[in-house]
């Protein structure tokens, strides 16, 4: 075996190995650097993975990797397809594009000693994570899902206000709670076939003759993993959690953990259970549409009238996770693939939208909206990638949200009376959206600045590249959209398809 | 019959309810993680009980052993890593209980919602 052959287990164990290391790196901003050097390796490592996807190398696309040399289903296997390397471009791209922009500010309101153990918690999560998306064994999901979830509540509880700490608490109940919900729901799943590899359950499930309890179990499975998706209305732990954690991990997380969750949910509900509960379409699409429709209508609502900018992004997340789960909804080729790029594309528009809050954090006091007057003119190179970024967010042709948005419509259309109902929710939805992020526009250019809200100009040259890159990105990624759309459409041709 | 059959869901059942109602209905932060670990438990036992065999025997294979039935023991070993997380969460839960008790002075949960509200 080559190196090449080794990387879907080098993505793990790249960050999982540095992250003690840059625990004990006491020199300022020497774990930092460890850091940024593991992610950026971790992101050459998903691009690695994509291209060999995309070229179709391994076994019908998928490039599989037995753990310690022991062969699935006995062993745990490692199984890279299309989806599980847009979900790893994801979590390393924006880990990698966080830490770059993140260092002042985390440098700014952290103390010295609690940098090191910050940034190991940091990889912790960026492997736990990435173990998610590259495992092909259900349980082996439960625990690198705790795994990163118990390092993204102590990176939350890093925050300054002390809010973070009410807020990660919230989180840490609600997110156990699904990731039980997930292991009883699993635990079934194994009664039932005496496997927990992805692609084996998928085979044996077919020859279970009892239907009741693996229902049950997709009934936890959905349920849980919607918890930690946090779609509606199982979001409330969502956007305090972003608001008061620090705000290059908000950055980090809004565009990593709710996606790494849709992920499997879109892995076991299609892949493990379409094809062995004949009413599963239905019952997906009976219990996750009207939640998408009411999540996206009710974050816009909420967004439109909330006070802080961070608050405000958080509830634009949950109407865009309900986007996503709106595509899944669909249960065809255009709705799965229309979902699924949705999920890249919001994650770089929210991704770029919370680096540029990084970058205003250094000249803000607070994100109340009544701070934010007239920031677009002390910072306009930081207000234009919000600006554009928002464009993404709300649709606009020429940026990538436009691309995913055209695609969910298209797939609305073709489902009939319904469709129309659904279309016209993503219009209203995104009217919505443009009204909420004009809320933040119009002051940010054309407000007089209060004296109290802070001091300062335009942000450095680094973090100012940095989050170009991210919302050139963007508008990239909206004229060019082949990478991710051929991505997205293999995905839900592998999931519709049987196994993985 | 088939209540007593069913007895270990049963127990499962309720345990998970205890549980559950503990986390929501309590306000005092750490009855909360208490509910939640009681939870958690009740998911091990699923697992545990899931694996016993009547008559079954810890699965040391002896070659003077014939027909010898064997609990399997997969279950068990997936349960000591959930075991292991479950109190790695609740070790980060009570820490994060007492950072909060450092900062608001408080560990119940209305009021801590209360001073929230009027910051």
């Amino acid at each position: 075996m080559t190196l090449v052959d080794h990387l879907p287990a080098l993505q793990v164990v790249v960050p999982l190995l540095t992250a003690p290391i840059a625990a004990v790196l006491r020199p300022r901003d020497l774990a930092w650097a460890a850091a940024t050097a593991a992610s950026a390796t971790a992101f050459a490592i998903a691009i690695a993975l994509t291209a060999a996807v995309l070229a179709g190398s391994g076994t019908g696309g998928v490039l599989r990797y037995e753990m310690g040399g022991w062969a699935a289903p006995y062993g745990i296997e490692l199984a890279v397809d299309s989806l599980s390397a847009l979900v790893l471009l994801l979590i390393t791209g924006s880990s990698t594009v966080a830490l770059l922009a993140g260092r002042r500010d985390v440098a700014r309101t952290m103390e010295l000693h609690r940098q090191p153990l910050f940034y190991a918690a940091w990889l912790t999560a960026v492997a736990g994570l990435a173990g998610i998306a590259v495992t092909g064994d259900a349980f082996n999901v439960f625990v690198f899902m705790e795994i990163s979830s118990l390092a993204t509540y102590v990176l939350i509880a890093g925050g300054q206000d002390r809010r973070a700490l009410t807020s990660v608490f919230k989180y840490l109940i609600m997110g156990t709670v699904g990731a039980t919900f997930y292991l009883i729901g699993v635990g079934l799943v194994y009664m039932m076939t005496g496997t927990l590899n992805f692609a084996d359950m998928e085979a044996r499930m077919a020859d279970v003759p009892a239907r009741a309890p693996v229902l049950v179990a997709a009934g936890f499975i959905t349920v849980g993993l919607a918890l930690k998706a946090a779609v509606f209305p199982l979001h409330v732990w969502l956007p305090n959690a972003y608001a008061y954690a620090p705000h290059a991990v908000t950055t980090f997380i809004a565009a990593s953990s709710t996606k790494v969750a849709l992920y499997v949910l879109l892995r076991f509900d299609f892949v493990v259970f379409q094809h062995n509960l004949p009413p599963h379409a239905e019952q997906f699409a009976d219990f996750v549409l009207p939640l998408a429709v009411a999540g996206v209508l009710f974050g816009s609502a909420v967004a439109l009238f909330e006070s802080n900018l961070k608050r405000l992004l958080g509830y634009s997340s949950v109407a865009q996770i309900g986007y996503i789960v709106l595509g899944a909804g669909l249960v065809d080729a255009a709705g799965l693939s229309a979902g699924v790029l949705h999920m890249f594309n919001h994650a770089l528009a929210k991704g770029t939208l919370f680096l540029a809050v990084v970058l205003m954090s250094q000249r803000l006091i607070s994100f109340d909206l009544i701070h934010i007057d007239g920031i677009g003119r002390r910072m306009p190179w930081t207000m234009a990638a919000f600006a554009l970024a928002a464009a993404s967010l709300v649709g606009i042709p020429g940026t990538a949200g436009f691309v995913s948005k055209w695609y969910l419509l298209s797939a609305a259309f073709a489902q009939g009376a319904l469709g129309i109902l659904l279309a016209a929710v993503i219009l209203v939805s995104s009217l919505m959206a443009l009204a909420y992020l004009w809320r933040v526009l119009e002051p940010a250019y054309f407000g007089t600045p209060l004296e109290t809200s802070g001091a300062g100009g335009e942000a450095p040259l680094g973090p100012l590249l940095v989050l170009w890159a991210a919302a050139l990105g963007n508008v990239y990624f909206g004229l060019v959209p082949g990478l991710p759309l051929e991505l997205a459409q293999n995905a839900a041709a592998l999931l519709l398809g049987a196994g993985p | 019959m088939e209540l007593i059959g069913h007895f270990h869901y049963l127990v499962f059942a309720v345990l998970l309810m205890t549980g559950f109602y503990a986390l929501v209905a309590k306000q005092n932060l750490i009855k909360k993680l208490l509910g939640l670990s009681i939870f958690q438990s009740a998911v091990f036992l699923l697992y545990i009980t899931m694996s016993t065999r009547e008559g079954g025997t810890a699965p040391i294979i002896r070659p003077e052993a014939v027909d010898q039935i064997y609990a399997n023991p997969l279950p068990q070993v997936l349960i000591l890593t959930a075991i292991v997380v479950g109190i790695a969460t609740m070790a980060l839960g009570l820490a994060i209980v007492v950072r909060i008790r450092e900062e608001y002075d408080s560990i119940e949960d209305n009021q801590i919602r209360r001073m929230d509200r009027r910051s």
